[in-house]
Parts: structure tokens; sequence; C-alpha cells
């Protein structure tokens, strides 16, 4: 188990070796000059120059790259161009908004899913399944933007229950906060809860169809006994394994999401950050993200590896 | 993509969603002794110092709500007294003497003086000054404090709009305390004082107690950030937001209209809409060209198609609420004959084709289209080609790398963009260089408003660019909101003056 963690964490700092210098290479191809957006188009070419020479984007390339580099492994990760805020305080108040957004839609999505999928697979062929599986079709192929949209429609203006944008902070409270985050959540949740349903659903009848489910029944369980106790714990793998890759989809997904409802969150900041040039914004956010879900889908091969012991031993 | 998906969707969308929630009652302006307002803007500004940085929004939240500077701009677009009483200017236009309001203390209590404006100044004008109209001050010789309450400010030459320029946001007071962390905590001496910015959704303001002028009604002004059109829409509706004074979903207008707890407000801006051409590229160096390309566009139904409705025609550089605007638009009427006539006079085959590069804001993208529609009409194809805003400023404006763009130029009074060295259009003519140093040159007021005639007029003649439309200022407000600007003379969200109505 310990060479399996070694393993893991070199695999991690690899790939964060890696994306830092994609995106820092990128960053450099992409046209736009940081100063340039700050002072927009009255602006002479001394201011531009005198700008540039304050942000530091005046020193040779790789002298950049080691500096930016040096200064992560010191814990200190830049300030913000456009804000001229620490990197690391922006992180920190935007974390604070996507976290619990990306969170509860992974609550809200594994709630809906898991057991539409079981009782769906349990009554298979039959109208409940139909139905259930039909809506999640619709589910799968709504976007979630679009699908934010209808929710403001619906509960913002429609009827005006919640907050159609915007976040009030924390500290307005955590009840307004959360009133906040529901609309989103619901709008990043339910297309994955979609997808989840159906692979639930695959998932409960091919362990159905299994011996050991046939020996359970055969041994006197009920069926909903033999369904709870021996197929759904056996369908699992699949399904935490997809919850982990949702992970990094609603990541992704917050970029969107938190546009429409102009959410403080990370998808926000390094959506404007790209558009500002806010290259150091951009860089550390890259590198975080990335590390976010390499991490993921570690912890991810710990749960299933805890779901299914076999997984231990031939992963090891 | 997303987002113009997104804007389509909810433009049907909520017009099916009124036509149900009509006569539904909303939580909108219930409150009855209000002293407290939320303004909508689309974009959030970086930071809160005007004299480091070019966006709008910095103004939007601060201009003379937190920082005053000696003159400002009103909302007619008329120069008032700011933090200088009154002043006088030498016969020879060289020596302008500002006599200060006395007594001015800023947020953080350092006091206003002479002292303050000559550091104020000094440090825009510095080698290191990263102030991003550092040209306007650049007139500036000298300044001196004959005594505490006077400002003797000399210039290196006449400057027709010294007074205006300093009234600009970039111009205003800085306290030397202060000046090195107005980014993130900004003070000034305005009759608001900073109070809270969470990032990405809001700035709130409060009155400052110690104003020195009229004290201000509101007590609390929160600036909040709403980038989306349709979720802009939904917050209006919603009462989230009293004012959105740009607002920017224009197809949602006509609902606003029709809902009596709202009102729409249709003012202008500055914002000169044109579609630069690189003159020293060909077919653009030829005159016939740029007036054939002209010709061939209906301004009026570029209005309508591509900005529903809002926006005035121009016919030069210049638009027509601000003082000396002569009406040009009939220089090229729409005629598309004559446009195809002065294609083929100036060796232009049907069928050349002509890349149009298109920033993101929706008066180019969504113009790009009709435009290119116009064209195609008198025999040019057209690649519309949507870049993004970092990309315009690389390619289009420093490397001046593209054939045509389509763009607004929001700053006042910009007819020195086309006497300049190197601008990104490439128009050169030294009739009109010596005709705007004429105009820098000249005192007397009345005669400056004639050359500023003469200006527009040399242009519309030689029509460096297509000159299409002035951008109108749509905004949506609480009906019982009193007192925001109606035009945008300047970049400004003023509130000095707003109060609810009983």
């Amino acid at each position: 188990m310990s060479s399996f963690l070694l393993r893991r964490l070199l695999i991690l700092l690899a790939t964060l070796l890696a994306a830092s210098l994609v995106v820092f290479a990128v960053l450099q191809i992409l046209p736009g000059d940081p100063a340039a957006i700050m002072l927009g188009t009255g602006a002479r070419a001394d201011t531009l120059a005198a700008l540039r020479h304050r942000l530091g984007l005046d020193a040779p390339l790789a002298l950049r790259y080691l500096h930016w580099m040096v200064g992560m492994l010191t814990g200190d990760f830049g300030v913000s161009y456009t804000y001229s805020v620490p990197v690391r305080v922006l992180v920190a108040e935007r974390v604070m908004v996507s976290l619990p957004l990306a969170l509860l839609a992974i609550v809200l999505s594994t709630a809906i899913a898991i057991p539409v999928g079981v009782l769906a697979a349990a009554r298979r062929g039959r109208a409940a399944d139909a139905a259930t599986m039909g809506i999640a079709q619709i589910g799968v192929a709504i976007p979630n933007f679009w699908l934010g949209l209808l929710l403001i429609l619906l509960f913002a203006i429609r009827l005006p229950w919640l907050p159609a944008s915007g976040f009030p902070g924390w500290g307005a409270g955590a009840w307004p906060a959360l009133r906040a985050l529901v609309l989103p959540a619901l709008a990043l949740a339910l297309p994955q809860a979609a997808i989840l349903a159906r692979v639930t659903r695959a998932a409960v009848i091919e362990t159905l169809g299994e011996d050991f489910v046939r020996t359970a029944r055969a041994k006197g369980l009920t069926r909903n006994a033999a369904l709870w106790r021996h197929a759904v714990p056996n369908a699992l793998v699949p399904v935490v394994t997809l919850i982990g890759l949702q992970f990094s989809f609603l990541l992704a997904g917050t970029v969107i999401v938190e546009n429409v409802f102009t959410l403080p969150g990370l998808g926000r900041l390094v959506f404007q950050a790209i558009a500002q040039r806010d290259l150091i914004v951009v860089q550390d956010l890259v590198v975080l993200l990335a590390g976010s879900v390499i991490l993921v889908n570690f912890l991810v091969d710990l749960a299933a590896a805890w779901i299914d012991p076999r997984q231990r031993r031939s992963g090891a | 993509m997303n987002r113009r998906i997104a804007a389509l969707a909810a433009g049907a969308l909520l017009a099916a969603g009124t036509a149900l929630a009509a006569g539904t009652a909303l939580a909108a302006g219930t409150d009855a002794a209000k002293d407290s307002l939320t303004l909508g803007m689309v974009l959030e500004p970086p930071h809160l110092d005007p004299t480091a940085g070019a966006a709008s929004a910095i103004r939007e939240v601060t201009y003379a709500n937190i920082y005053e500077g000696l003159t400002r701009i009103d909302h007619d677009g008329q120069v008032r007294p700011g933090l200088a009483e009154s002043w006088s200017i030498s016969t020879d236009g060289l020596t302008y003497t500002f006599k200060l309001v006395g007594g001015v203390k800023f947020h953080d209590g350092s006091p206003f003086n002479c002292d303050v404006v000559k550091f104020s100044y000094g440090r825009a004008t510095a080698p290191d000054s990263v102030n991003a109209q550092k040209q306007l001050f650049e007139p500036i010789a000298d300044v001196s404090c004959p005594d505490q309450y006077t400002a003797v400010v000399k210039l290196k030459r006449p400057t027709a709009l010294f007074l205006f320029d300093m009234g600009w946001g970039d111009a205003v007071m800085v306290s030397p305390k202060s000046a090195a962390t107005n980014k993130t905590d900004p003070v000034g001496t305005g009759p608001f004082r900073f109070k809270q910015w969470v990032h990405g959704d809001r700035v709130v303001l409060e009155r400052n107690p110690d104003y020195w002028g009229a004290a201000p009604k509101l007590k609390t002004v929160t600036f909040k950030f709403v980038a989306d059109p349709s979720a802009a829409t939904a917050a209006v509706l919603a009462g989230d937001i009293d004012a959105f004074p740009l607002f920017p979903a224009p197809e949602a207008i006509d609902q606003f209209k029709a809902d009596p707890r709202f009102k729409v407000v249709i003012g202008t801006t500055e914002g000169k809409t044109i579609v630069a051409l690189n003159n020293t590229r060909k077919p653009f160096d030829d005159v016939r060209v740029r007036r054939a390309l002209t010709y061939a566009i209906d301004r009026s139904a570029l209005i309508d198609a591509a900005m529903s409705g809002y926006g005035k025609p121009i016919g030069s550089h210049y638009v027509p609420t601000d003082p000396g605007y002569v009406d040009l638009t009939g220089t090229y009427p729409y005629d598309p004959e004559k446009a195809k006539q002065l294609l083929k006079d100036a060796g232009v085959a049907p069928g050349t084709e002509i890349t149009i590069m298109l920033p993101p804001p929706s008066y180019a993208r969504r113009g790009g289209e009709v435009i290119a529609a116009m064209w195609e009409k008198v025999g040019i194809k057209t690649k519309l080609v949507p870049i993004e805003w970092a990309q315009w400023l690389d390619q289009v404006f420093m490397r001046t790398d593209y054939q045509a763009t389509i763009i607004s130029h929001t700053e006042a009074r910009d007819l020195d963009i086309y006497a300049r060295d190197k601008y990104y259009f490439n128009y050169h003519s030294d009739a009109y260089r010596a005709l705007y140093e004429k105009f820098v040159q000249t005192v007397d007021a009345k005669a400056q408003l004639e050359l500023v005639g003469e200006l527009q007029k040399k242009l519309a003649e030689d029509e460096p660019n297509v000159f299409l439309f002035a951008l109108a200022k749509v905004g949506v407000a609480n009906a019982k909101l009193r007192g925001l600007w109606e035009n945008d003379p300047v970049p400004a969200n003023d509130v000095t003056g707003v109060s609810w109505a009983e």
C-alpha cells in the first residue's frame, strides 16, 4: 500500500509540473498584453513600458517561469495583475463559493440518482423504469447553463423564492448564502444525476443477474433484501468511479454555471482572468484545478479499493 | 457561442415567462423611506484607482462618488467646478489659477490643499506613471502654490480642452498618504466613501458624514456586477437591482416599457461606433473605396437590426450631444448604385473579399452580420472574424495587422486621435493636423466650436473610417428612482443626486 501511495504522489508531482509548463507556454503564445488591457487604447508607449516593468513582464521567459515555480514552492502564488490582490487571497475567497457549490451538486446528484437508478433496475422493463429513464434521457441532453436559465425563470422570477443571481457572501449568514447556491447547484446536479442514474441502473441490472444474487434469493432473502444487501453494494464501484469523474466535470461546469448565476467562484475567476490576461492568476488556477482533479481521482481509487477488496490487491 | 445561445434562449423564455407572470405582484420597490440603492453593472472594475487603469468600470463606481477632481464633468457634458471653486485663465491661455475649496478632508482625514494638486498631477506625469491617459497631463509644465488654497498650473502651450480634461476620472485628486493603496482601499474627497468589496459580486459605498458639499440623500450604494444579459434582466425583474444604467439586453427593453414598476431611460453615450479601416492597406488607401463602403450602408436599418433601434447615426467622429456638433450624416447617404460605381472607378472588382475583425461587444458582433449583408449587395464579400478583446488590442490596435474592424470609441471629444502619428487606422492628413493644432491653440470658446465643426467636416470628407452611429445608453430603473444621469458624457454613475420618490 505504501508503494502504491508513493507512486501516486510521484504521478501527482509530474502531472503538476507538466501542467505548469503547458499553461505557461500556452499563455506566452496567446496574443494579448496584460499591460495594454489594463491601460486601454489611450495609453502611451512609455506608460505601457512602465507598467510592464512594474508587473515584471519585461524579464526573460525562463526567469519568469523559474520565479513563478520558486514562489509556488515557498507558498507565494504571486499578485493578480488586475486586482492587485495576492492570488492566494483571491483563491481563498472564491473556493468558499465553488467548493460548497460543487459539493452541494455532488450530494444532490447522488441523492437523486442512486435511488432512482436502483428502483429503475428493480422494476426493469416496467412503466416506472421507462418513465424515469425517459426523464433521465432528457436530463442527459439538457446543457446545464440552459437548465440554469429555466430554473431562474421558474424559481426566481415566476415564483420569487430564490435569488436570480449573485452571492451575498458567507458573511451575510449561512442561510442567505445557501439560498444563493441552490439553483446553480441544481443546474449542475440534474444533468449529472441523469447520467449517474443510467449508470446505476445498468450496474445494478448486471449484478442482479449474477450467481451470488440468485444464491441470496435461494437462501430465502426477499427481493428487496437481496437487492439492497447484495446487488447494490456490488454495483457501487462503477458508480463511485463515475462520481469521481463527475467532480472534475463539475469543476469545469462551474465556469459556465457561475457565469449564468454571476457567482464569484473559481470558474468565474478563471474566465475573467483569461479575458483580462491576468496571467499569474490563470497559471495558478490551472495548476490548482489540475491538482484537485488528480487528488479526487486518487480518493476515488481509494474508495473503490475500500468497497471492493479485490482491487486493493491488484492495485498494490 | 454558449453565451449567444443562452441569450437567445433567455430572450424567448423571458418573453414566454412574463406573459405567464403578468399580473403577479413581485417584491420590488415596496420600501417606503428607502435610502439605499443597488445599481447593476455588466463588468466588475479590476480595481478602484482611476489614475492607474483604463477600465470604464472603475469610473462607473468611483467618479464623483468617491473621488473628485479640480473640475468635474456634469450630466450634460459641461465642465463645472469641483474641488476648485473657481478659476481664471491668462489671456495667452498658458496660466490657469485655481481657487481651491477650503477645509476639505480626504476620507482618511488627510487635508486637501495645493500640495495635493501638485502631488496628483506630478504623479500622473512622472516617468514611472501608469496613468492610462498620461497624454492629458502632457501640456502641464509646472504647478505652484502661492498659498494653501491657490494652485497655479502653467502649461507648455495653450490647450483648448484643458479644463474638460482635468474633469476626467483619470485626473482626480489623490492623497499622498493613500495614493499607493487606492486600488483596493480607495480614498477620495467625495460624498461617498468605500465600505466593502465582495470580489466578483459587489462594491458597497456609504455616505461620507464629513463631506464638504451638499450631503447626498442616499445612505448606502451597492454596485452589483451581473455580466450575463439574461441574468441582468432577471435581477431587475426580481427587484434585486434597482437600476441598470447600461443595460445589456436591449431585446428585453419592451418588456420593461410595458411594466409600470419600471422606467426605461434612453440616453446617449460618447461611443462613436465605426468600421475602422486600415488606411495604408489596399484598397482602403483610395478615398473612393472608403466613400463607397459608406454609401453602401443604411445606417438606420443597421441600428434597427443590430441595436434594437437604439442609437443615433453619425457622419463624422463626433456625437450629437457634444458642443460644436455638425450633422454630416447626409455626406454619403445610403446609395448602393453610387457605391458600386465608385468601387468600379477605383478598380475594385466585384467579389473582392474584406476581412472584418469583430471584438466581443454586441454592437460589433451583431453589427458585423448586418454590414456584411449590406456590403454583399454592392459586390464586396466579407469574412467575419470574431476575436476577444485582448487579441483585438494586440493584433488590431497595437500591430495594426487587419483590414477592417468594428469598434466604438468611447473617449469624449477625441478628435485628436486622427492627428496622432501612429494610430491603428493609419490615417495621415497634414491638413487635418494643421487644423487640429489650430484648434488646440485657440482660447476663444466660440472660435473653438467653429474649429470643432471644421475638424468634423474634414473627417467626413476624407472618411478614413466608416462612421456608423453613436451608441445609446439604454437603461432600466425602478420607476420611483430619481436623479440618475440620462446620458454618459464620461463613464460614470454619479449617484450624488439620486433619491427615491415617495
